[in-house]
């Protein structure tokens, strides 16, 4: 079953009620009865598996067959039937590692096999996923979609799944269910009949709906001079541990770079090379499109001189919050540019009517949703105005609605000169907005 | 993603002892050593680790690279005592404090070896401890309670990522503009930041936990037997034995000196 809605529709509140994991002291009320097997919910912990969204936190142990085996452990199953089960549950989800390999190296969508193997460890009747493969590569998303689909076929559970992209479980669940804040349950039956029925409603929602591509402008991709290049450029993180070698790229004014490849392909660390965050390992970042007066080089620019220059987005918004509230994270850059009291209310009001931030001035940057934190973090490194702006997964895990507004915010900022730099997976959103796209492949660190 | 928690693997005996016996090993050394303070336990002590370390598991090169800020350290307590020790005996070198005397030398003789033999086994014992074997160690051999073992083992793995966090907050911040000045208060509004992401890691990793029947009513059992085992209790015995050799040559030697007190 496929549980779909609007974000804010309470889809991952009744997935942590049936997993029993709805705490008594995170305040609200509890209505009614919820029983699971016959049980209620809370007594039902185990028959129960729950895997959730962010791969890293869910990890428990350093070995994957210990990992696997946690939640057996705590049911008190006997030693001797814990392991034919861990073996059971690796091979259910295809993850093919000794069972003493470290999870630390396994990737995101691995990560997330082994947790559906922790929670089949446990033999459980109903299986709930909250929006699993939110945050992994088109690679990782299938390989969690095939393992899920492969245990449905062994026909032990039930599966309730979260996700507002539609496409990736619709072959898998053979029931969609549509929850809206205000209405309850607004659509029930079989995946044809309701994306039949609430199919241009869930969209206008944000649900990512097959055959229904998020409206977006085009843009006229005219470009200007050179804003950034690259000469024989050498990333990594650390000094000693080259990751590739020799980029020589070009960015120009109105120009959008996609750089592509799978996770740890280095990508991330190209986008914080090229915004002068991390010093390149050999080469230059050649920047005098953008320096007005100082040094060629972004690495070399003060904090103060960068914001105005080249704003970044990272991939976890919540790494570049800095404030108590979304007005005063607004703020920040134009203090740094001594911006007047007058002119930052403006910029201030601008961008967040720009970016549905306006009735969230006062909230705390740390309790806005997923989306409205990835438009913030947008809006904070917009507000200074930089000519240059690089992207790290700007959609990631994004529903169709916020994904459009970037795609037109975009489009009008490149049609205006600015350069942008995405670093992205998206397919649709590399089709949608970049005119050059750099795939980097697997990963190799160079000598 | 930092790994901090990395299993420890290898094929050579002592990583077949349970992390509980090497626990205990370096704990009885240790007491031993401290009873006195005189150059010949301390040497004595020493001579038989240098030996026991061709079985240690490391290679020459990694004993090394594990063990020289002891070797730093123990130099530096040795240099610091020599020329400021409370003096006895012949005086050799008189300069404002700086006071070298027969005593001081022999102090600091006795300083720098303890230090060493102190340290060596505590550091090459704990270099092939796997952090899961000795959890298990705890809570089944030692009975401490398993919510505070896999706790504390759990919490451990989140310190890798933390590491990640502050290399992404430090990045963050110059790219925000405000990396230029106030580097205090930088770093104060870093570690409120870091706080902030830990608890909301921690409470998710809490909730995945308990989504896995963690802390449910269940007896829980545990996947992995540790006993103890004659590997175990073998380095125990070598434990008392490397001890009470260097005590007993110690009195034999009539350098023995109860907590200093001689």
């Amino acid at each position: 079953m496929l549980l779909l809605g609007a974000s804010g529709a309470g889809k991952s509140t009744l997935i942590a009620a049936l997993a029993g994991v709805l705490g008594d002291d995170e305040g609200g009320e509890e209505l009614g009865d919820l029983r699971v097997g016959g049980h209620p919910a809370r007594q039902a912990r185990g028959r129960v598996g729950l895997v959730l969204q962010d791969p890293d936190s869910q990890v428990i142990l350093a070995r994957v067959g210990d990992d696997v085996a946690f939640g057996c452990e705590n049911l008190g199953i006997p030693r001797d039937e814990i392991w034919p089960r861990v073996r059971e549950a690796l091979d259910a989800v295809g993850l093919e590692v000794p069972l003493d390999y470290p999870t630390s190296q396994l990737s995101g969508g691995q990560k997330q096999r082994l947790a559906l193997a922790g929670v089949l460890a446990m033999r459980p009747g109903l299986l709930l996923l909250d929006e699993p493969t939110a945050n992994l590569d088109p690679a990782g998303v299938s390989e969690v979609r095939d393992a899920v689909a492969r245990v449905l076929e062994r026909g032990r559970s039930t599966l309730v799944v979260i996700e507002h992209r539609v496409d990736v479980w619709i072959d898998v669940v053979d029931r969609v269910i549509v929850l809206d804040s205000d209405r309850g349950i607004i659509g029930d039956g079989t995946p044809d009949e309701v994306l039949h029925r609430n199919g241009s409603e869930l969209a206008a929602t944000g649900v990512w709906v097959p055959g229904i591509v998020p409206p977006h402008s085009r843009r006229d991709r005219r470009r200007g001079e050179v804003m950034l290049r690259t000469d024989d450029l050498v990333i990594g993180r650390h000094k000693d541990a080259p990751l590739r070698d020799r980029f020589n790229l070009e960015l120009r004014a109105g120009g959008a770079l996609a750089i592509t490849g799978p996770n740890g392909s280095g990508k991330s660390t190209l986008g914080l090379t090229i915004a002068g965050l991390l010093p390149p390992v050999a080469g230059r970042v050649l920047a005098s499109g953008l320096a007005g007066g100082l040094g060629d080089e972004p690495i070399g620019w003060r904090s103060s001189e960068l914001v105005s220059r080249v704003g970044s987005v990272f991939q976890d918004p919540e790494h570049q919050f800095l404030a108590g509230t979304v007005r005063e994270e607004l703020a920040v850059g134009p203090r740094v540019l001594k911006l007047g009291r007058l002119e930052t209310s403006a910029r201030i009001d601008e961008i967040a009517g720009r970016l549905r931030l306006a009735a969230l001035l006062d909230a705390n940057p740390f309790t806005l949703s997923g989306g409205e934190k990835r438009r913030l973090s947008v809006a904070t490194a917009l507000i200074t105005r930089p000519p240059l702006l690089v992207l790290d997964e700007p959609t990631f895990g994004q529903d169709s609605r916020t994904w459009a507004e970037l795609v037109a915010l975009l489009a009008e900022l490149l049609d205006s000169g600015t350069a942008v730099a995405a670093v992205s997976h998206d397919v649709a959103f590399v089709d949608a907005v970049a005119d050059q796209t750099l795939a980097l492949g697997e990963r190799e660190v160079v000598k | 993603m930092t790994a901090i928690l990395t299993p420890v693997r290898g094929r050579q005996l002592v990583y077949r002892i349970n992390p509980v016996a090497k626990l205990l090993a370096s704990m009885i050394i240790t007491i031993g050593i401290l009873l006195s303070i005189d150059w010949v336990s301390a040497s004595v002590a020493l001579a038989f680790e240098l030996v026991l370390c061709l079985w240690s598991g490391l290679s020459a090169r990694r004993l090394l690279a594990r063990t020289w800020p002891i070797l730093v350290a123990a130099v530096f307590a040795g240099v610091t005592i020599l020329l400021y020790g409370s003096p006895s005996g012949a005086t050799y070198a008189r300069f404002l404090f700086v006071h070298i005397t027969d005593g001081s030398i022999e102090f600091s003789i006795a300083t720098t070896l303890r230090v060493i033999a102190v340290a060596l086994p505590a550091v090459v014992l704990f270099v092939t401890i796997d952090p899961t074997e000795l959890g298990d160690g705890l809570a089944q051999l030692l009975k401490l309670p398993s919510r505070f073992v896999i706790g504390g083992l759990a919490g451990f793995r989140l310190v890798g990522l933390f590491l990640d966090d502050w290399r992404s907050l430090e990045l963050a911040r110059r790219a925000r503009g405000v990396a230029d000045s106030g580097k205090l208060r930088r770093l104060a509004s870093m570690a409120f930041s870091l706080l902030v992401l830990s608890i909301r890691r921690g409470s998710k990793l809490a909730t995945a936990m308990e989504a896995r029947g963690f802390g449910g009513p269940a007896k829980r059992t545990w996947a992995r037997t540790s006993t103890f085992g004659w590997p175990g209790a073998g380095l125990v015995i070598i434990a008392f034995l490397v001890a009470a050799v260097s005590i007993a040559a110690a009195v034999m030697a009539g350098s023995w000196n109860f907590l200093g007190s001689g």
